[in-house]
């Protein structure tokens, strides 16, 4: 039986039913960040609180990772299982753009403003064997 | 204090197995002193920079031990720029009369790979392979197509004119032109863009000599004047690479806000300009950047590429040299490539490559990690 753990620290909430992404706000000028930061990117106010962010969002941008990235890209792939993967960022409404992988890997599926909805999966397995879990966007 | 290039020099860009970076950076030294018609020791100050290739202020034990301030100097892409910034304010302060600014670099085979660290990036973000230059210039070219419905085709004519130039070029490292289609037709990188639309990291050394512009002519009877140059960070809300998120609301990225300033300090503008050189990273990239320093509206590109106006036939010829498409990129060297091809373009000395009608005025523009621009405009 194997434990999942989840890729760092803060970045989505884990364990967890319903995983959303956290991110910041800032309580000066009141835009969002992700990851969670400890100031704020637009006035550098350290004034910032976390919280969970929308789990669905429109499709803001988009490519394909068509060859597999050297290092410090790792994953369970070798250059003979690698598959092309889906890149993007999703709108987050009243939020931020979050740039993610996307479950779709070809052109055909992908479309700027089609709906996207967060899911949190297993991406690799470490060296003892524990499921590592990352986040992804998929078409709604 | 107005400031003059009295004296340019290049290495040839592409792959130099026998020479280091260093090696190539104080051989185009050499060229620019011997260009200028002085020696290294009437240099007063030197700026420099090389990513990949090792401090440029080792330039010193190849040209010797002079004494001089020697400041290495390191902004991504954007080094070449900065270094030839900081050449331009150390004369015009009033402190130095004349200096050397150098830029080289030889990086191995590939794509660049980046270290999240350095961003202050948690290793997840490089772990799921979302780190890469190459993602973020497609995700950027993705979107801006769909804002100004620009083709594929356009992306493909961008680096066909580039492989074009490149061939007219004795200093290029792709010097043979591509078909179309075979660009096209090429193997998908990242969507849109295929392995000819992008530019490889490769190896290459410039050197250009700076004094002040009441002694030019001592030195060249063609000196070329440094009317303007800026350099710009990014702002909140301006789409940039490594960034694991963006902001709702966009604003224009680094590149307006250096060329606004740029053309304010010359006291022209982008229609007054008769040749220029664009960061081409990749072909998506001289399409944005034809918009955002000023010379066309957003979405008039596809139009004006098509009608032929960015060859260097055209009314806008835009990297005659080839950019660094045909030419590579070795970081430290890119952006003063750029201002060795505008001097060669406005003294009327580019051969093949030569924008016809003797231009008077050029333009400079380069783009980096992690956002950051630097623009400079010249004149004969
Ligand atoms: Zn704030």
């Amino acid at each position: 039986m194997s434990t999942q753990l989840p890729i760092a620290e803060g970045l989505f909430t884990w364990p967890s039913e319903n995983p959303a992404l956290l991110g910041s706000r800032c309580q000066s000028c009141g835009i969002a960040d992700f990851p969670v930061k400890k100031s704020c990117m637009a006035c550098g106010s350290e004034d910032v609180t976390t919280e969970e962010l929308p789990r669905r969002g429109k499709l803001w941008t988009w490519t394909i990772q068509g060859f597999m990235p050297k290092r410090p890209y790792k994953s369970d792939e070798t250059m003979e299982t690698f598959r092309p993967y889906g890149v993007g960022y999703v709108e987050l409404p009243g939020a931020i753009c979050v740039e993610s992988r996307l479950v779709e890997n070809t052109p055909e599926q992908l479309k700027i403003g089609m709906e996207m909805e967060l899911v949190v999966d297993t991406f690799r397995h470490d060296e003892d064997g524990n499921e590592v879990v990352s986040f992804a966007f998929k078409a709604v | 204090m107005d400031v003059a290039i009295v004296g340019i020099g290049i290495h040839p860009f592409g792959r130099t197995p026998e020479r280091t970076g260093l090696q190539q950076g104080a051989y185009a030294a050499r060229l620019a002193l011997k260009d200028a018609g002085v020696e290294w020791k009437d240099m007063q100050f030197g700026f420099g920079g090389s990513a990949s290739a090792g401090s440029a202020d080792a330039l010193v034990n190849e040209l010797g031990l002079t004494g001089l301030p020697f400041i290495n100097v390191a902004n991504g892409c954007a080094t070449g720029g900065s270094s030839l910034l900081s050449a331009y304010n150390a004369i015009k302060s009033g402190e130095y009369d004349i200096g050397l600014v150098s830029g080289f670099d030889k990086h191995d085979r590939g794509a660049f790979n980046a270290d999240p660290k350095e961003l202050g990036i948690g290793e997840w973000y490089g772990e799921t392979g979302m780190m890469m230059t190459t993602q973020f210039f497609a995700m950027k070219i993705q979107r801006y197509m769909d804002m100004y419905n620009i083709s594929k085709d356009t992306l493909a004519k961008v680096a066909e004119k580039a492989f074009i130039n490149g061939s007219k070029n004795p200093n290029a490292w792709r010097r043979d032109p591509i078909a179309l289609e075979e660009i096209a037709n090429a193997l998908m990188i990242s969507d849109p863009l295929t392995k000819y639309m992008f530019c490889a990291p490769g190896e290459g050394g410039v050197g250009l000599v700076l004094c002040r512009a009441d002694k030019a002519k001592q030195y060249n009877d063609n000196p070329i004047y440094l009317k303007g140059a800026a350099f710009r960070s990014r702002r909140y809300g301006s789409f940039e690479v490594f960034a694991p998120s963006q902001a709702l609301e966009q604003v224009d990225g680094p590149t307006v806000d250096a060329s606004k300033a740029a053309f304010e300090m010359a006291g022209v503008g982008p229609k007054d300009i008769d040749v220029l050189q664009l960061q081409d990273t990749e072909s998506g990239a001289e399409i944005m950047h034809m918009a955002e320093n000023g010379f066309c509206e957003h979405g008039e590109q596809e139009q004006l590429i098509n009608s032929g106006a960015t060859q260097i036939n055209g009314s806008m010829p835009i990297n005659t040299d080839g950019g660094c498409l045909a030419n590579g990129e070795p970081i430290g060297a890119t952006g003063l490539r750029q201002v060795y091809e505008t001097c060669l373009q406005l003294r009327h000395q580019a051969g093949d490559h030569q924008v016809p009608n003797e231009p008077q005025l050029g333009y400079t523009h380069v783009y980096g990690a992690p956002g950051i621009s630097a623009v400079t405009v010249l004149q004969r």
